[in-house]
């Protein structure tokens, strides 16, 4: 199983991604450059977090024509996994690999800190070594990640078991004052309908390593490891 | 063919909240623009292309707006007739 990891110009969390899945994991991993025409056989594709084209038009509006992403988008077309963090998340979106979009964040400030998450669907390919409900701590880095739809498309997405994480308190209740960004009903990550495709905000690539703060990105690493290497 | 100018108006799409443009508004009331009931801060973009007439340079405009400049889940747009550049 090989994880692909690529970079845009202006990617910034491709080698903290490299590093959680080849150094962290041990799994196979390879870079590709959004120049690149080819897989190089990668059989999950990360979308890495960063300011891909300085976030130029709209944050991921631009990195979606690079060449690569033909390549990706043909992946995520067959049912191959694709992991979209945060720059990653929002290039998905523009892509139209998931629905909604990522606006600036509410208190038009670029917030940087780690968040609680709560595990809203632990049954998918990314999920499931993680409880139903349990609460993580991951960090989150971005000036634009209020997750945007029109209400039908919330709707569908919370009814189909689409929304997989959510900013919660140290409680796990869902509050306003938990929601970094303002996003929509709180969402925090979301998968596509066929749940090949995941995107996030918060960075689980940072969270898995303890004296960085938190181990709790890890397990999505190694559910896919084990579901896709399966 | 001849080169025509196209201004492009985008802006959040109404009911989303614009929180940039709420903070034009609060600036606005501070500064004693008691009037003011909404502001929406969007972007101004000016395309100059070739094309063979005012009609197919606005059509061409606004298949870019629709495939790249704007995004359709959160932002409207406007075109201003097309000038000759």
């Amino acid at each position: 199983m090989r994880f692909g990891i690529v970079t845009f110009p202006g990617s910034n969390c491709d080698s903290d991604a490299y590093h959680a899945v080849a150094d962290v994991l041990g799994a196979e991993a390879v870079r590709l450059w959004h120049k690149d025409h080819d897989l190089q056989g990668a059989d999950v594709v990360i979308l890495p977090g960063g300011f891909s084209y300085g976030d130029y038009l709209r944050a991921g509006a631009i990195a979606r024509f690079s060449p690569i992403m033909r390549e990706v988008v043909a992946h995520a077309r067959r049912g191959a996994p694709v992991l979209g963090i945060c720059n990653g998340f929002q290039i998905a979106c523009e892509a139209g690999l998931l629905p909604g979009a990522l606006l600036r964040n509410q208190s038009l400030k670029f917030v940087c800190c780690p968040v609680r998450l709560r595990v809203e669907n632990a049954e998918t390919l990314f999920t499931h070594r993680y409880a139903p409900g349990q609460l993580l701590s991951v960090p989150i880095a971005h000036g634009e990640g209020r997750f945007s739809a029109d209400d039908a498309t919330l709707d569908r997405l919370e009814g189909d078991g689409q929304v997989i994480f959510r900013y919660v308190d140290e409680t796990g209740a869902v509050t306003d004052d938990a929601n970094p960004n303002g996003s929509a009903r709180n969402i925090a990550g979301i998968v596509s309908a066929e749940g090949n495709v995941l995107g996030m905000m918060p960075h689980p690539e940072r969270a898995v390593d303890a004296l960085l703060g938190s181990t709790d990105g890890l397990a999505l690493f190694e559910g896919l490891l084990d579901r896709v290497a399966a | 063919m001849s080169l025509f100018s196209v201004a492009v108006h985008i802006v959040p799409r109404r009911g989303l909240l614009d929180p940039q443009g709420k903070a034009v508004a609060d600036a606005l009331h501070s500064l004693g623009f008691a009037d003011v009931r909404d502001v929406r801060v969007g972007r101004h973009l000016v395309v100059q292309a070739d094309a063979s007439s005012a009609a197919d340079a606005e059509a061409s405009v606004r298949r870019m707006c629709e495939q790249l400049l704007a995004n359709p889940v959160t932002e409207d747009f406007e075109l201003e007739a097309p000038r000759p550049a």
